[in-house]
């Protein structure tokens, strides 16, 4: 049960969202802008893996599984390819940028202060822009946000994880603006 | 110097927000309704909270431009932002509000780390469950804002005469894109 009355049953941050729709707004368009608005050229399965990345690193178990699920269902691959970059994306099978995206989201979350110049380098020698470094970091920050929120009040999530998998194609139809948090 | 090329010098976020001007309209309506609701917790209590996670988060434009904010608010009492920034347990506040900044400073190391206590805690000197989930999100929020000012390299003004002046347009003109927008405040 979550640690205050949130006058609904609705797992993970469905339910402080519910309980709060006015910073429930601004909180779904910055999810929508930074992992689904198409003007971008991160596609949107990158983008969803690292906002899963960063929930696994935050060990967020709703956040890693709903995003994570998403990753799955735009990356085309299954839930122990997705697993293994997760806890050793350095030894995965995945382009050598993501993999310094990923390294980039890694220093966000333990602290902005830890990012190398180094890292940037690197990210940039393997071909990404400015704007793709900006939305990693943004996006890894964003998640060190819902994480918080989502565990901050002790909210509940379903442990099976193939409820995630099953709601993954609806959701990203759905996207993050035009969907009922009841559903 | 920023690790990515801004395309303008406008200091801390407000350089990262010009650059992706996409984010800053949700992240600026987060801040307002977070950080100005009268609803509950005042403005002084949310500003108090950002500037304590962001000290605690070592953002040294955040903890000082919120800090700033809260001072312009309180009609310019440092002293009292200086110690709830580093020394809440003995500021003169209530002890309502000591208990929601030790809950800030849990979601701060990590979600998890709120206890059940730590809220029945904060319940017990009469936080409401309103006042508890805007304390978790302000300083979830934070968490955000802080990595994303640092983790980019955001251009920092050391000089903290520069503080004053933007932090008294905010509380004139609240958060929102006119920050980015208009004509930087000068001292």
């Amino acid at each position: 049960m979550a640690y205050i009355d949130l006058g609904n049953e609705l797992p993970g941050i469905r339910g402080p969202m519910a309980f709060s729709p006015r910073t429930s707004k601004p909180l779904n368009e910055l999810a929508e802008v930074l992992l689904r608005d198409d003007d971008n050229t991160l596609s949107r399965g990158d983008r969803e893996l690292i906002g899963a990345y960063t929930s696994y690193l935050n060990d967020c178990f709703f956040c890693q599984n709903v995003h994570g699920s998403l990753a799955q269902h735009y990356l085309q691959c299954d839930m122990s390819a997705l697993d293994a970059i997760k806890s050793d994306p350095e030894a995965a099978a995945i382009p050598e940028k993501m993999k310094a995206l990923l390294s980039i989201a890694a220093s966000v979350q333990k602290g902005g202060k830890t990012m190398k110049p180094e890292q940037i380098e690197r990210a940039r020698n393997l071909g990404a822009t400015d704007r793709e470094i900006h939305d990693t970091v943004l996006i890894a920050a964003a998640f060190c946000m819902y994480n918080r929120y989502v565990d901050g009040l002790g909210t509940t999530a379903p442990q099976d994880r193939q409820f995630y998998i099953n709601r993954a194609p609806q959701r990203a139809a759905e996207g993050y603006l035009d969907f009922d948090l009841y559903k | 110097m920023p690790h990515i090329d801004l395309n303008n010098d406008l200091p801390g976020i407000r350089g990262l927000l010009a650059f992706r001007p996409e984010v800053a309209g949700p992240m600026g309506e987060l801040a307002n309704i977070l950080l100005r609701d009268t609803d509950g917790l005042s403005p002084v209590d949310r500003e108090f909270i950002a500037t304590h996670v962001s000290w605690l988060n070592d953002c040294f434009y955040c903890h000082h431009s919120h800090g700033a904010i809260a001072c312009h608010y309180l009609g310019g009492e440092m002293d009292l932002v200086d110690q709830v920034r580093n020394d809440y347990l003995h500021a003169p506040i209530s002890e309502k509000l000591k208990a929601l900044l030790t809950i800030a400073g849990k979601v701060q190391q990590a979600g998890k780390a709120v206890l059940p206590e730590d809220v029945e805690n904060a319940r017990r000197h009469g936080a409401t469950d309103r006042d508890i989930h805007d304390t978790v999100l302000i300083a979830a929020a934070f968490c955000m804002f802080n990595r994303y000012v640092d983790g980019l390299a955001a251009t920092t003004p050391t000089d903290l005469s520069t503080y004053g002046p933007r932090a008294r347009q905010v509380a004139e003109k609240g958060y929102g894109n006119h920050i980015i927008s208009e004509k930087q405040p000068a001292a």
